[in-house]
Parts: structure tokens; sequence; C-alpha cells
């Protein structure tokens, strides 16, 4: 008896936990609207599923529980039933994959008016690159990495020259725009993760892997690694400030190129180095303290 | 035994017996022994008591994300250090070794009516690799640097670089080790538990008339010597990249201003490699829970178990479906994203066979006459949260709702829920109802009865709120919840609450243990088949089973191993071994 009140008491308070605690998905900013509509449809399913599997468990260890003289009944199959589960389980299943499989082929089709972004990860900081004037990303590899160089910009390329080269900073987009997130790492894994967008995608070295998206909120956004990329992991954060066009253009106006920092006359040059050596002993530094404490 | 003569349908010994290898001495009857059922003991304390290693583990993890910044020795280090050995230990270590070389070195011979295990001293040294593998595996603990704290994934680069604790110190190569001599040794006892299946059953017992509890271990055995070779090869290709510094998994890389020496590698095709045998790895432990709890539920129902043959293809199917869906855990690795269709198809075809499951049994109850034994609650614990735990699969399995899902707490739940509570529940059911044959005792009630309600309401208050912290973003594997703005205070008083209760169910098993340990003694007699089971473990002329099972002769069989309440039948259970008919067979063949 006490168990099938147990039994009841999980169903009504899963539900209720469900419907009235506090702890819900943040507030969306992207497109991706569809992916939430998806995780509605499929707690609704699942949760009418959970709630009927339980309640039947209830209502036989309440009904059919030991009592002297009771006997079970013989039956060993009944196929009429088991297909008949069969079929709507099945049915059920076909609910959920379907529009699934229709939102993730819009995840992976990138409308042919996204601009690209690329995200470089490292341990344990975010940069950003923009393509320039010319509307593309130079070519880029791991090797060609140095303290001059961060981010592996082949210096060959001409359609390098004019990226917009965002270090260790805030990257700023422009609301209502769909970007195309070209991301890249070099060193371990990193996945570049803004909870109010929805979408994330790993970083793998030797590769550029994406995802897009379309801002559709300005504000001031906080960026997760969510790959386990070493110690300093949880503290790999990022900002993405998503702007009005007007701002937009003022942030994008005041960055430098690959080209402006790569030449060695210029004083900006030394001031940059520094400030990404600063930047990268904020981490270790605060790795440090985390360390000591 | 009464001496009975084949009967009609019986076929005749095709070989003579083997006499078995008989102990001369205590070392080779206690230690060095070929029995299985030693082994079996053996297997189980040995997992127990890295289990528990395990367990303190889970503590100073929760310590730290329930209380952050109280306890200053939990370093991001160590955070990672204790995660990453968590995981290993209690899927490998713990539930592996646990389903297949405990309850399958006890169960496999007593179930199907053979003396031992076809190859006992192959069986023998199993064990005594499994447990070099678990002393390498601690020795790290020990080791410079620390053991590895890579996550339990291990994935490359991190895995082997000094930006993760033990990546250029000891600590993942002694993993590595370890799980290169834990695949050794288990396909000792692999290719033993499938032979004794296929070869060593006694007269009468057809394949369909197994108990499910067989046909569970038998098919994740077969599963497992097929997928632990990926693992295997990864394991020494990333051994190789880590010790002499070749590029399976190792692009290009600059680490923290440094180029490193490696070049060309695929970090993914780690990932490939490991979820070929990861994916199968979850229905290795899912599987036996699968057979045991069947057997539980029909035993202490006493019903027939509902649909036996569409459960016997259920757990082959799943086993072989479980091959075609390893990138469902890969949706945001960076592979082609056209693989998800894929993926995402074959992820949500195996819950058909897995729901199937799910109605047998509580179909099973209907109309029973259930019996609210230790191991029945178990049993019904196990539907409840296997049922709950395999639902959010569902979300995970459906490629576009696992983006924002993946890597964050609601995984976390999922599979502590699904391949982590489900089958631990199960473990604890068997071993209530399998401890009297065992041990000739009892395990006691009351204390029994405290530790089911602790665990089963303690473990489902840890995790069905932990997945709403997972909706949040909350990521997983973060040592630190620090400066995040999707964490609102309520969100760290949940966390709170979730460590208090960790805390909790730890303690109910100190009291499981004290129950272990002092009903070997002071438990109620048990006599040979309390339960008053159907199956041949519970026929045995001896309790606990002599060396060798079943006496002089061995159990001939005439049914299947339902038979429970038969219409006509004065015992509400016939045995295996009882022949006579009672009415027109309903067994189905």
């Amino acid at each position: 008896m006490a168990v099938a009140l147990v039994l009841v008491l999980i169903v009504v308070g899963s539900v209720s936990f469900h419907l009235l605690s506090p702890w819900w998905w943040t507030p969306i900013a992207s497109n991706w609207d569809y992916i939430d509509n998806t995780i509605i449809i499929t707690f609704w399913i699942t949760g009418v599923v959970f709630a009927a599997v339980v309640l039947f468990m209830a209502y036989c260890v309440f009904r059919f529980r030991h009592r002297e003289g009771n006997r079970a009944a013989y039956e060993p199959e009944n196929k009429r039933l088991e297909s008949w589960l069969t079929i709507v389980t099945a049915v059920g299943v076909t609910t959920l994959l379907v529009p699934g499989l229709f939102v993730w082929s819009r995840f992976v089709t990138v409308p042919s008016d996204a601009t690209e972004v690329e995200v470089i990860g490292q341990q344990w900081q975010w940069s950003f690159r923009l393509p320039g004037k010319d509307g593309k990303l130079g070519t880029s590899d791991t090797r060609d990495v140095s303290a001059d160089n961060p981010l592996g910009i082949i210096p060959g390329d001409p359609n390098g020259q004019d990226d917009v080269v965002v270090e260790a900073a805030d990257l700023h987009l422009q609301v209502g725009k769909p970007v195309k997130m070209l991301l890249r790492s070099i060193d371990v894994l990193h996945d570049f993760f803004v909870p109010e967008f929805r979408a994330k995608m790993d970083m793998v070295p030797g590769s550029v892997t994406y995802f897009w998206f379309t801002p559709t909120k300005t504000g001031t956004f906080q960026v997760l690694c969510a790959e386990l990329c070493g110690q300093g992991h949880p503290l790999m954060h990022g900002v993405v400030v998503v702007d009005t066009q007007q701002d937009y253009l003022a942030w994008i106006g005041q960055q430098q190129t690959f080209a402006q920092l790569s030449a060695p006359q210029k004083t900006g040059s030394a001031d940059q180095a520094s400030g990404t050596m600063a930047s990268g002993l904020n981490v270790a530094a605060k790795l440090e303290t985390v360390g000591s404490r | 035994m009464v001496d009975i003569t084949p009967a009609d349908g019986i076929p005749p010994a095709e070989v003579a017996e083997v006499e078995l290898y008989h102990p001369h001495s205590w070392w080779t009857k206690y230690i060095f022994s070929q029995d299985a059922k030693v082994i079996a003991v053996q297997y189980s304390a040995t997992a127990t008591g890295i289990g528990l290693v395990a367990l303190v583990l889970s503590w100073l993890m929760r310590l730290q994300l329930g209380f952050p910044g109280t306890f200053n020795f939990i370093t991001p280090e160590a955070y990672y250090q204790f995660i990453t050995m968590h995981g290993m230990i209690m899927v490998i270590y713990l539930l592996t070794a646990l389903f297949l070389g405990g309850f399958g070195n006890y169960l496999i011979p007593l179930m199907v009516g053979a003396r031992d295990m076809v190859f006992p001293y192959v069986n023998m040294l199993s064990y005594w690799i499994y447990l070099l593998a678990v002393l390498v595996l601690v020795s790290s603990f020990f080791a410079p640097g620390g053991p590895t704290g890579a996550g339990w994934t291990l994935y490359p680069p991190q895995a082997i670089m000094s930006g993760t604790p033990g990546g250029q110190d000891w600590g993942i190569i002694l993993m590595l080790s370890s799980l290169i001599l834990f695949i050794i040794g288990f396909t000792m006892g692999g290719l033993n538990y499938v032979v004794t299946v296929l070869q060593g059953r006694t007269r009468g017992m057809t394949m369909m008339r197994l108990p499910l509890t067989v046909w569970g271990i038998f098919t994740a055995t077969v599963m497992a010597l097929l997928a632990f070779p990926a693992l295997f090869v990864a394991s020494v290709m990333m051994l190789l990249d880590r010790v002499l510094g070749t590029s399976f998994f190792m692009p290009a890389i600059s680490e923290l201003g440094q180029q490193l020496a490696h070049n060309g590698g695929s970090p993914i095709l780690f990932q490939h490699l490991f979820w070929f045998f990861g994916h199968p790895e979850v229905y290795i432990v899912a599987l036996p829970a699968f057979g045991i709890v069947s057997d539980l539920i029909s035993t202490h129902a006493r019903k027939n178990i509902f649909g036996y043959r569409m459960m016997v293809w259920a757990i082959v199917g799943i086993g072989a479906l479980s091959f075609v869906v390893w990138a469902h855990h890969m949706y945001v690795s960076g592979m082609h994203p056209y693989f998800g269709f894929f993926f995402a198809t074959t992820t949500l075809i195996i819950a058909i066979p897995t729901a199937i499951k799910v109605y047998n049994w509580v179909l099973t109850l209907w109309r029973g006459d259930i019996h609210l034994t230790i191991p029945m609650l178990f049993a019904l614990a196990f539907i409840v949260t296997f049922v709950n735990g395999g639902l959010t699969g569902l979300f995970l399995g459906n490629v576009v709702v696992d983006v924002p899902l993946s890597d964050t707490m609601f995984v976390v739940a999922h599979f502590h829920m699904v391949m982590g509570v489900a089958p631990i529940l199960v473990v604890f059911g068997a071993i209530y109802h399998w401890y009297p044959k065992v041990t000739g005792r009892m395990l006691d009630e009351t204390l029994g009865r405290f530790h089911f309600w602790v665990t089963f309401l303690g473990a489902y208050l840890i995790f069905f709120p932990m997945h709403y912290l997972g909706l949040m973003g909350v990521p997983r594997r973060y040592a630190e919840l620090t400066d995040m703005t999707i964490m609102t205070e309520s969100a760290r008083h949940l966390n709170s609450f979730i460590s208090i209760m960790a805390f909790i169910v730890g303690f109910a098993q100190m009291v499981f243990l004290f129950n272990l340990i002092w009903s070997i003694r002071h438990g109620r007699e048990a006599g040979g088949n309390p339960w008053r089971a159907t199956t041949l473990e519970w026929q045995t002329p001896q309790t606990p089973p002599a060396h060798g099972n079943f006496g002089k002769n061995l159990p001939i069989v005439y049914r299947w191993a339902y038979d429970y309440s038969v219409p006509g039948a004065k015992e509400d259970f016939i045995p295996q071994n009882m022949p006579g008919s009672f009415g027109p067979s309903r067994e189905p063949t």
C-alpha cells in the first residue's frame, strides 16, 4: 500500500517540480526557438509516458499485492497486445524524431546571407576574427601561430591581411544578422557555448567546425566553454555583445586588422602583444588563486 | 535429486562428463580457485572495494559543487581527478566487472545446469588480471602528479597534455595500461561465459528455456567481446602518442606559445573508437540488469515473465542496434553534421525494443501475486528510474535537442539515472535475491528496507532536479561555478541540496555493507529455495552449492524458467527440472 502511494507521489512530485520549480532555461536570444519547441514536445510525450507507466505500476502494486490465497494468472504471451504496444511506441518515437530531424536540417543549412565570424579557442581564452573589406577570411594554420601571429593566420595569404583580429577580448555581433560561426582551436578541444543562443559546437584542433544562428536580442551574453579543456576549463569565459547596427559599426571601426597588428614599425603591435600577455597571465593568475585557496 | 530417466524429447548426453579440477589445499580452494562461484565472489568483493573508492570520490566532488570555496584541498586539478576516476571506476571496474565477472560467474553455470565454466583455469586467470588492472589503477593515486584528470572519456589532445592533471605525468599512462589489462582479463572471462552458455547447457536446456538473466549476461558478453577491442586499440594508440610521440590523435598544436612535435593526427578518430566501445558499454551494463530484473519480477510476482520470446528478441535486438548508434555521443563533436540524421534515427529506433521490455515488466505485474520483498522493491524502483532515464535519452538522442543540452548537467543526470542508478538498483535487488544461495542465510530485512528507501528516493532526489540545472545551461565538468551569469542563487541552493542527498545516500550504502557482513553469520537460515523459484540454481542439493554444483547427476530440464502459478499445479511454481505435465503446455517454443 505504502509502495503504491510512493509511486503515485513520485509522479505527482515530478510533474509539480517541472511546473513549479524556478529552474528553467534562460530566455532565448537567437532564432533557435525551434529547438525550444522540440524540447517542449519531447517533455509532453515523455512526461505522459512516464506518468502512465509509473501510475500503472502503482495500480498493479495496489490491486495485485499478495494476500492469503491469491494466485497469479498464467498468461505467457498476448500477441495482439504486444503488437499494439509496439505500434503505439513506434508512432510516439516518430512524432519525436520527425520534427527533430526537420529542425536539424535547418540547423545544418547555413543561409547564404550569413556573415562569417571565426572563433579561436586556446587554453584558456577566446579570440575572434572577422573578415575585412574583402569579405573573406584568410587561411590559417596552427603551425604559423607565434607571439606576433597568435591566431596562426598564414602571412602570405592576401585575403588575411585585412582580417579584423580581436584577441582575448569581447566579440560584437549585429542583431538580426545571421552569422556563421567558424570554430577553430589551436591546442585542445573546446566548445563555444552561449546558453541564450542554444547552439553550440566543439572546436577541434586541425579542423574548422561551424554552426549558424541569428542573434535576436541586443545585450551582453556570457560565453562558456562546454568541452573539458584542462584545469582552466571552468574559468574560460568570454563575452559576446549583440549590438544595434550603429553600435556595431562604431565598435568594428576601432578594431585592428592583421596587417596593422603584424607591421613591426607600428607601436600598436607591441601594446597589443603586451596586452595579450596580460590576458594570458590573468587566467594563469586566476588558476593560481583557485589552486592555492 | 530424484534419479530420473530422460523423458520424451530430452536427448541423451552426447559426451561423458569431464572430471573437474579438485583443489587440494586452502590456497587452491579459496585463493587461486578455479571454481566459478569462488571467482564470482572474488570479482564481486574487488569490484565493491574499488566501488567504495568511487563513492568517496563522488562525495568529494559533491562537496566542491555543493559548497564551493569551503574545502581548500579540492583544487580544480583534484576535482578533475575525482570526476575522472569516479566515472572510470563506476563504469568499467565496478559495473562491468560486477555484472559479468560477479553475477556472470556465479549464475551462468548454475542456471544452465553446468558443473562449472568450460575453461576454469582461464577463468581464474581472468580474475587475477582484473585484480592487477585494479591495482594499476589504484597506483595512479600514489604516482607523481596523481591520477589522470582528463574526464572518463579521456579525449585527446588534452588527455596527454600538460594543462590536464596527469597528462604529462604518470596518471594517463597508468590509466591506459590499466584499461589494456582489464580488457585482456575480461576477454578471458568473456569467452568462458559465451562458450559455457552455448556448449555447457544441461540436457533439455534449450536456448529458449534459458532464464532471461542468462540471456542478458550472454548477450552483453558477446557485445563486450566485440566492443572492447575498439577501446583496446584506442588505448594502445594513445599510449604510443604519449610515450613515443606518435600522432594518431594529435594534430599540430600550439600549447601556451610552444609548438608541439605532433602533426596530422585526428582527435575525432579517438572519439569514434571510444564511443564505438562506449555506447555498447552502456548496454553491456544494462542488458544483464534487464535480464536479472525480469527474473526478480517474475519470481516475486509469482507470474511468468510476460512475452518471453519478445524479451529475448528485444535483448538481442538492442544488442545489435547498440553498435550503430555510437555517434549520438558526438552530435556536437564537429563530425560531419549529416551523420546526425542517421544516428538520431537509429538511436530513436532503439527506443522501441527498450520500451517493449518496460511494457513486459509492468505487464508481468498485471494480475500477478506481488510479494513486496526487498528484491521486488528494488525491481520496482529500477523500472521507475530506468523509465525516467530512458525517456530523457529521447531528448539527447534527438540530434537537435541535444545541441543545447549536450555537455550540460542534463547529460550527467540522464546517464546517472539510466546507467548508474538503475543498474545499481538491480545489483542490490539481485544481491538480496541471491545472497541466501551464496551464503545460506538471508540478509536482514529491517536494514534492507532502510537501505532500499534511502537509496531509491535519495538517488531520485539527486538526479531528477539535476536535469533542470542542465536545462538552464549549467555545463558539466565545471570545478567552479563562479562568475556565471546563468547560475542563480536558487540554483546554488539546489546544488547544495543535491550534495546533501548524495551524502545521505552514500551513508545508506554503509548500512548495506554492514548488513552484507553481519548476515553471513547472524542472518536467518535460508534453506535451499527461500523464494520458491523455478530456476536451476535453487534446486542444488547443497546450499551454498558445493564444487561441481549439482551432486552426482546433472539436472535434466523439462520446462522453461517461468512456470509460476500454472493452473492445475499444486504449488505456485514448478522447478525447471521437475518432469510431468500439468495440462496442455503453454510454454513458448
